[in-house]
């Protein structure tokens, strides 16, 4: 009882907003997120072609989805873009954070063009490379044959159009968390490298000893943000490669929007997007549990 | 996408969920009508929206003219027509009237019940029949019932060439398979791709299989497996159709990299135009894409002719595949004088100057008797090449991805595309379409 009064008191102290603040916010999130998350939820269990109502046909739809090779294909496309895309994204925007973070007048203008492609939008930027990648008119047709791709047939193959979307995605996200982790990096105290020159250390040495470890938090944000994003992609795939060669590209939010409206199995399409927020929120959650995050500890401890 | 957490996962699931939602009323939006579907003595119209739509604009006006029960028109953009069609239909919102693509487009409205069989209609005022080609008819039709009434230009599939290509190549256009084998290995042997395929777009591969289909095995293998299901996917001419294809792919009728090229970013009809191509099977629609982009090319270089027959076919190779035309269908919720007065509404479809305004407009109509008319196309040479080829074909088939259900298009598409990328073997593709 004490201990809950005093806190009570210490909250009023430093002036945190009572629950209703969060009111706005939170009827927002349940009307439009929350209750159509339940309503498909609900919806994977029925077969319903969006004309009349949705007919109860059990687990149905999930005895399919576990016998289905696209799906799996999808699932196991999905997991693997996810992977490829963290590994490919975080030390280039890690690497062009902290070379931005410096106050130069060179690293000002070059990081004000390399940030451009976060002002387009995906799906214009999407037909843009779809421009580029055409085998006869685009880039592709002449440094298609030194990538490997004879005649520019890079959308055609399996591998080439798997990393097109990695790359044109990587391509228009790396400036976002690049300026995460340009601001996570400015945020490093000044003293710090001080302290760390008159000791003796380099730059590399001060980059894995001070500026890695202050930007813990910042590369959990980034990850997060990356890992959810990267198994949401939709809009690169339906522009660039509409899921194939064959199905080949077919990850689980191009699965879910082909049998949702192409096909309008809108039941079998809440499954796919159930097993979505399943994994999304686990995956998320783990991220967010392992790394710490929750903790908020600080990073200036000893400071 | 990167996005927080909380909207992605909204993302995620709010694509499925929009439609629950608007099943729920918020479509009102788009029907300017509102609850109730239309005023108390108006009925509303539901159009695609797109360049032609002046033609059903300008009917409207005239049509209201005269009547006492007014039409209400709505034009939907484009490309969300069919899935707000779909969720409106089934709640009070749903058009009185609407365009539609027949076959699959309609198929499942037809199951439900909703729409009103247009044959007592036609039997009572037989001008309604007559008035259009016995095909296209057909084609509107489900079960040998009548639900669509013609109303825009006619889409066949036509075979493209380029005249510039084939003139200095001292070739002429196919007349047969056997001029066709020989016509691949004349534009190889000079470093052009005999024909252009869009294999990021599979519906353009599909033009392939289905003329094929029809000259091995007649248009009576496609109705079987509209009518009887998937196991009729296992007639000989299937298989034989992949087995050409195949044939095809082998011999590099479609070049090398054909599974990149694209049509809806214009790549496959540019490199047609600029003659790195000397053929192109496209739907008549090509004509107007290329009057669009290259002019100088669809002026003097575009050539047409029809798809040939096959040695062994027993189809008619006067039959033709593609979109017939698109179609007025009627609601079966209209009851009394406001039926009445929709049949009255589609019927201006079937006269002359209607059929007039679809020629200016670049159409060629689908009324038996747009003969004479035609001569006031942009192109009449090329408007009486299409209206004699569908006037003259015992069968129209409609382009399969919208003849059959919507549920079998993706996979049909996928198929079909892989067939083409060798991901299939021909017995493969006959088995995954069978699996559909």
């Amino acid at each position: 009882m004490a201990d809950a009064a005093t806190r009570h008191t210490r909250h009023k102290r430093v002036g945190r907003p009572s629950a209703v603040w969060a009111l706005p916010g939170a009827l927002f999130f349940v009307f439009f997120a929350v209750a159509p998350m339940i309503l498909v939820g609900a919806l994977a269990f029925t077969d319903w072609d969006g004309i009349g109502t949705p007919r109860w046909t059990g687990l149905s739809n999930w005895t399919r989805l576990w016998d289905d090779p696209d799906t799996h294909q999808a699932i196991r496309l999905s997991l693997v873009l996810t992977a490829l895309t963290w590994l490919v994204q975080t030390p280039l925007a890690l690497l062009l954070g902290v070379w931005a973070a410096g106050r130069q007048r060179n690293r000002a203008v070059l990081s004000a063009i390399f940030f451009l492609p976060l002002l387009g939008s995906s799906v214009a930027l999407a037909l843009v490379w779809k421009s580029l990648l055409d085998p006869n008119f685009g880039l592709i047709a002449d440094i298609g044959p030194t990538l490997g791709f004879a005649d520019g047939d890079l959308l055609g193959s399996s591998t080439g159009a798997f990393g097109a979307v990695l790359f044109v995605t990587a391509w228009q996200f790396i400036p976002l968390h690049t300026l995460l982790y340009q601001g996570g990096a400015r945020a490093v105290p000044r003293s710090l490298y001080d302290a760390a020159a008159i000791d003796g250390a380099g730059t590399v040495r001060q980059f894995f000893a001070i500026t890695l470890p202050q930007l813990r938090n910042t590369i959990v944000t980034s990850s997060v943000l990356m890992v959810v994003g990267a198994l949401t992609f939709f809009d690169t795939v339906l522009i660039l490669t509409k899921g194939g060669p064959g199905t080949d590209t077919t990850i689980m939010p191009y699965l879910m929007y082909k049998n949702g409206f192409q096909a309008f199995d809108l039941g079998y399409a809440a499954a796919v997007a159930t097993i979505l927020v399943v994994v999304a929120t686990t995956v998320s959650l783990l991220l967010v549990r392992l790394t710490g995050f929750t903790a908020m500890r600080s990073t200036r401890e000893g400071m | 996408m990167r996005i927080p957490r909380s909207r992605s996962s909204l993302r995620a699931t709010g694509l499925a969920a929009a439609a629950a939602l608007v099943v729920g009323g918020t479509l009102s939006g788009c029907g300017s009508s509102g609850p109730g579907g239309s005023g108390k003595g108006d009925i509303s119209v539901w159009v695609y929206q797109d360049p032609s739509t002046k033609v059903q604009r300008q009917v409207v006006e005239r049509f209201n003219k005269t009547s006492k029960v007014k039409v209400k028109l709505t034009q939907v953009p484009g490309d969300g027509y069919s899935d707000k069609l779909r969720t409106s239909m089934g709640t009070p919102n749903a058009p009185d009237v609407f365009f539609n693509w027949g076959g699959g487009s309609i198929s499942e409205f037809v199951e439900k019940d909703m729409l009103l069989d247009l044959g007592p209609a036609m039997k009572k005022d037989p001008s309604l029949r007559k008035g259009f080609i016995p095909s296209i008819l057909d084609a509107g039709g489900i079960n040998g019932k009548r639900y669509g009434i013609p109303m825009r230009g006619m889409q066949p599939v036509i075979l493209f060439y380029n005249k510039d290509v084939f003139k200095k190549a001292g070739a002429q256009p196919p007349k047969s398979w056997n001029d066709i084998i020989k016509l691949i290995g004349t534009f190889k042997g000079k470093g052009i791709t005999p024909f252009v395929v869009a294999g990021t777009d599979p519906w353009t591969e599909l033009m392939w299989v289905e003329y094929l289909v029809d000259r091995y095995g007649g248009a009576g293998v496609f109705k079987k497996i509209q009518s009887e299901g998937k196991d009729a996917w296992d007639d000989p001419a299937v298989l034989k159709t992949a087995r050409t294809i195949k044939d095809l792919v082998d011999r590099r009728a479609f070049g090398k990299n054909y599974k990149s090229v694209n049509y809806t970013a214009d790549g496959a009809s540019t490199y047609f135009a600029k003659g790195k191509a000397a053929m192109h099977l496209m739907g008549s629609w090509e004509y107007a894409n290329q009057k669009a982009n290259q002019p100088a090319f669809a002026k003097s270089g575009l050539g047409w002719t029809t798809f040939p027959a096959v040695p062994g076919g027993t189809g008619d190779p006067k039959n033709v595949v593609g979109n017939p035309t698109n179609y007025w269908s009627i609601s079966g919720k209209l009851k009394g004088e406001k039926q009445r007065a929709a049949i009255d509404f589609v019927k201006f479809a079937a006269k002359q100057d209607y059929a007039k305004a679809l020629i200016a407009n670049g159409d060629v109509p689908t009324t038996s008797d747009a003969s004479a008319l035609l001569n006031g196309h942009e192109n009449p040479a090329y408007a009486k090449f299409q209206y004699d080829m569908v006037r003259d074909a015992p069968d129209f088939t409609l382009s399969w991805d919208q003849a059959l259900p919507a549920k079998y298009t993706p996979p049909l598409h996928t198929n079909v595309q892989k067939l083409f990328n060798g991901q299939l073997s021909p017995t493969a593709f006959v088995d995954a379409l069978k699996g559909m």
